[in-house]
């Protein structure tokens, strides 16, 4: 019963990362309708950045402060000078664009800092365990940050224009740009959104998988499957699907096909979700007129 | 359906434009210089010539699949993988010469390819893409299984020997091996490209452009999508078989989840409206990472990154499209001074 609570609590630990990662692909799908192969390793840019501010000398939450405020500006400079010229018309140009971007991210980052694995800092001390020893403190200060996250998102969303507006662009863009919003100004700031998501989940995690140019292969991997399963076009559903994939991935490993099938198998649990509902738990059938 | 199909004008303009003298035999000198380089250039350029004309069979199937029936897969480099082992697994277990292994991995991939296909039918566009993707990802994981050990080698792979030349002919090793791909891969473009132009063609076409209206022609839509899927797996395994008998090596590893990724992207970059994609796709595969990696070793990847949305920006049909459009200048100037 024991290692069961502390299998499910872990799920939860590591399901807080798939859930922000797959809020991020869910955010950027909702905006420009693609999805951002390249997520993953943008957020890894992104946590090196907070890294070398911290080796510049800036305390733990200042560096993540100003790392998420710049990988906003870049998440909306990639979009304004990448994404938008190749247009909405052709999705497999895109595959390749995001693709050229993922290598670009993952190949300067490797130019810039080296390929050596190093160690993140926490904020929070290594040794202590709470909630009577089955979790860490960084993993309990890990979920604080992500919830709070999640909080302000939704608070964003919900109650201020800018929230609604980009609501209403991702729902309808061309009603939208009828009534006044800035549609492509908001697909920017959307794909701000996935950038400062993602290094949230970047900084948080590289204190447990180091810091390193390929640290977040199997993470986005995961995150994707969390999106598809949820379902892409409903966030709240892709941070369920995180949850639910993180928590599901553990216990399959602990009691059922271990380690080596881990990913086989969630991999076939998404298949098999699709088949019976290709929407996604949670996601929106789209009925189209033909 | 997915976007893809209001981005595809048709793709095969043959049926209704006349095609010119020139357009009709290009491929004839291209042949005949394929089939002498092994007199022109050196082992190990050929080798990678090899590479290329099978990465230039996984992108013919990818082309029918995604230029034809419109879906996305970024699954290939399973199927590519599947292929190889089959080749790996008969040729050092059962001792079977490496030609007979191709109609095996041709008949199994046609096979893993239909069953994958039927459910994939419910799943459109990005979904598609990414279930396809879970394949790929699931592939090396799987071959490395220990249940599986006693056949795929594990971690390690399989490794065994290089066929000779038959007959005693005096050439070397690396030459028969170029020759027998480039002529297993001509069959199968010819093949794939009859099948295409034919009933099959049209149908897919349908299916691409209106769903609806295809069915409502009678157009079995569901059964040719599994087929264009099909097809395509089996371009791929006959691919792979063709990879794994020029490298005489398999290992999980070599079949990581980018290779499916790096098949789509360049299909797209070779471009999809040509019979002559997959080939300038092929070598945009095989030879530009060697060309980056000499102009910085350690941004390479950035470069080539760099290259690949430049690519898109600057050909949006692909280097086949921009050749084409390239050739029809030129023969207007041509015309203009005649």
């Amino acid at each position: 019963m024991q290692t069961l609570i502390h299998q499910i609590v872990a799920g939860l630990a590591t399901g807080c990362i798939y859930a922000s990662i797959a809020l991020a692909i869910s955010m950027v799908h909702q905006s420009t309708h693609q999805l951002n192969f390249a997520q993953g390793e943008m957020a890894m840019f992104s946590t090196f950045i907070a890294w070398a501010l911290m080796q510049a000398g800036l305390s733990y939450f200042s560096a993540f402060a100003l790392t998420v405020i710049v990988s906003f500006v870049l998440g909306m400079l990639i979009e304004r000078f990448i994404i938008r010229p190749v247009g909405k018309t052709s999705q497999l140009s895109m595959v390749v664009v995001v693709i050229g971007l993922l290598l670009v991210c993952n190949s300067s980052a490797g130019w810039i800092w080296g390929y050596d694995v190093r160690p993140f800092p926490s904020p929070f001390p290594d040794d202590m365990r709470l909630l009577g020893g089955y979790v860490t403190a960084h993993e309990a200060g890990s979920f604080c940050i992500t919830m709070a996250m999640l909080i302000a998102l939704y608070l964003f969303f919900r109650f201020t224009p800018l929230g609604l507006a980009m609501r209403a662009a991702a729902q309808n863009p061309v009603s939208s740009r009828l009534v006044g919003v800035r549609v492509d100004l908001l697909f920017g700031v959307g794909w701000g959104l996935a950038a400062a998501i993602g290094a949230v989940a970047g900084i948080t995690v590289a204190h447990v998988l180091f810091l390193d140019v390929n640290m977040m292969a199997g993470a986005v991997l995961y995150g994707f499957a969390a999106a598809l399963v949820g379902g892409i076009d409903n966030p709240w559903g892709a941070i369920a699907g995180g949850f639910l994939i993180g928590v599901v991935e553990n216990l399959l490993g602990a009691y059922v096909v271990g380690n080596d099938l881990k990913l086989t198998v969630a991999l076939l649990i998404i298949v098999g979700v699709l088949t019976f509902k290709p929407a996604g738990i949670f996601g929106v059938q789209r009925v189209r007129r033909v | 359906m997915v976007d893809v199909a209001d981005t595809m004008p048709v793709a095969d303009a043959g049926h209704t434009k006349r095609v010119s003298f020139s357009e009709k035999w290009a491929w004839l000198p291209v042949l005949v210089i394929a089939v002498c380089l092994p007199f022109l250039v050196s082992d190990y350029r050929l080798f990678q010539g090899t590479l290329t004309l099978n990465y230039a069979l996984v992108l013919f199937g990818l082309t029918i699949l995604t230029g034809y029936s419109g879906q996305i897969s970024l699954g290939h480099g399973a199927f590519y993988a599947l292929g190889a082992y089959i080749t790996a697994i008969l040729i050092t277990r059962f001792d079977v010469p490496y030609w007979a292994t191709l109609p095996v991995s041709a008949v199994v991939c046609l096979a893993v390819g239909f069953v994958f296909g039927r459910p994939a039918l419910r799943l459109e566009g990005h979904y598609l893409a990414l279930a396809t993707f879970a394949l790929a990802v699931a592939t090396p994981q799987f071959l490395k299984h220990k249940v599986l050990q006693p056949y795929t080698g594990g971690v390690g792979g399989i490794l065994f020997t290089k066929p000779e030349a038959p007959f005693d002919l005096p050439i070397s090793a690396d030459a028969w091996i170029y020759w027998f791909t480039l002529f297993v891969t001509a069959i199968l473009f010819v093949i794939g490209r009859n099948l295409l132009k034919g009933r099959i063609g049209r149908a897919l076409l349908a299916i691409r452009d209106h769903p609806t209206a295809a069915r409502a022609m009678g157009v079995d839509s569901a059964f040719f999508k599994s087929m264009a899927f099909a097809v395509s797996a089996l371009f791929a395994g006959v691919a792979g078989s063709l990879g794994a008998i020029s490298v005489q090596f398999v290992a999980p590893d070599s079949f990581y989840p980018l290779l499916s990724i790096m098949f789509l992207v360049g299909a797209v970059i070779g471009g999809l409206h040509s019979w002559w994609g997959p080939l300038f796709g092929a070598m945009f595969l095989q030879f530009i990472p060697n060309i980056t990696d000499d102009m910085s070793k350690s941004a390479s990847w950035a470069i080539y990154g760099v290259l690949m949305i430049l690519s898109v920006f600057l050909m949006r049909d692909g280097i086949a499209g921009a050749i084409n459009r390239l050739w029809g200048v030129l023969r207007r100037i041509a015309g203009a001074r005649a």
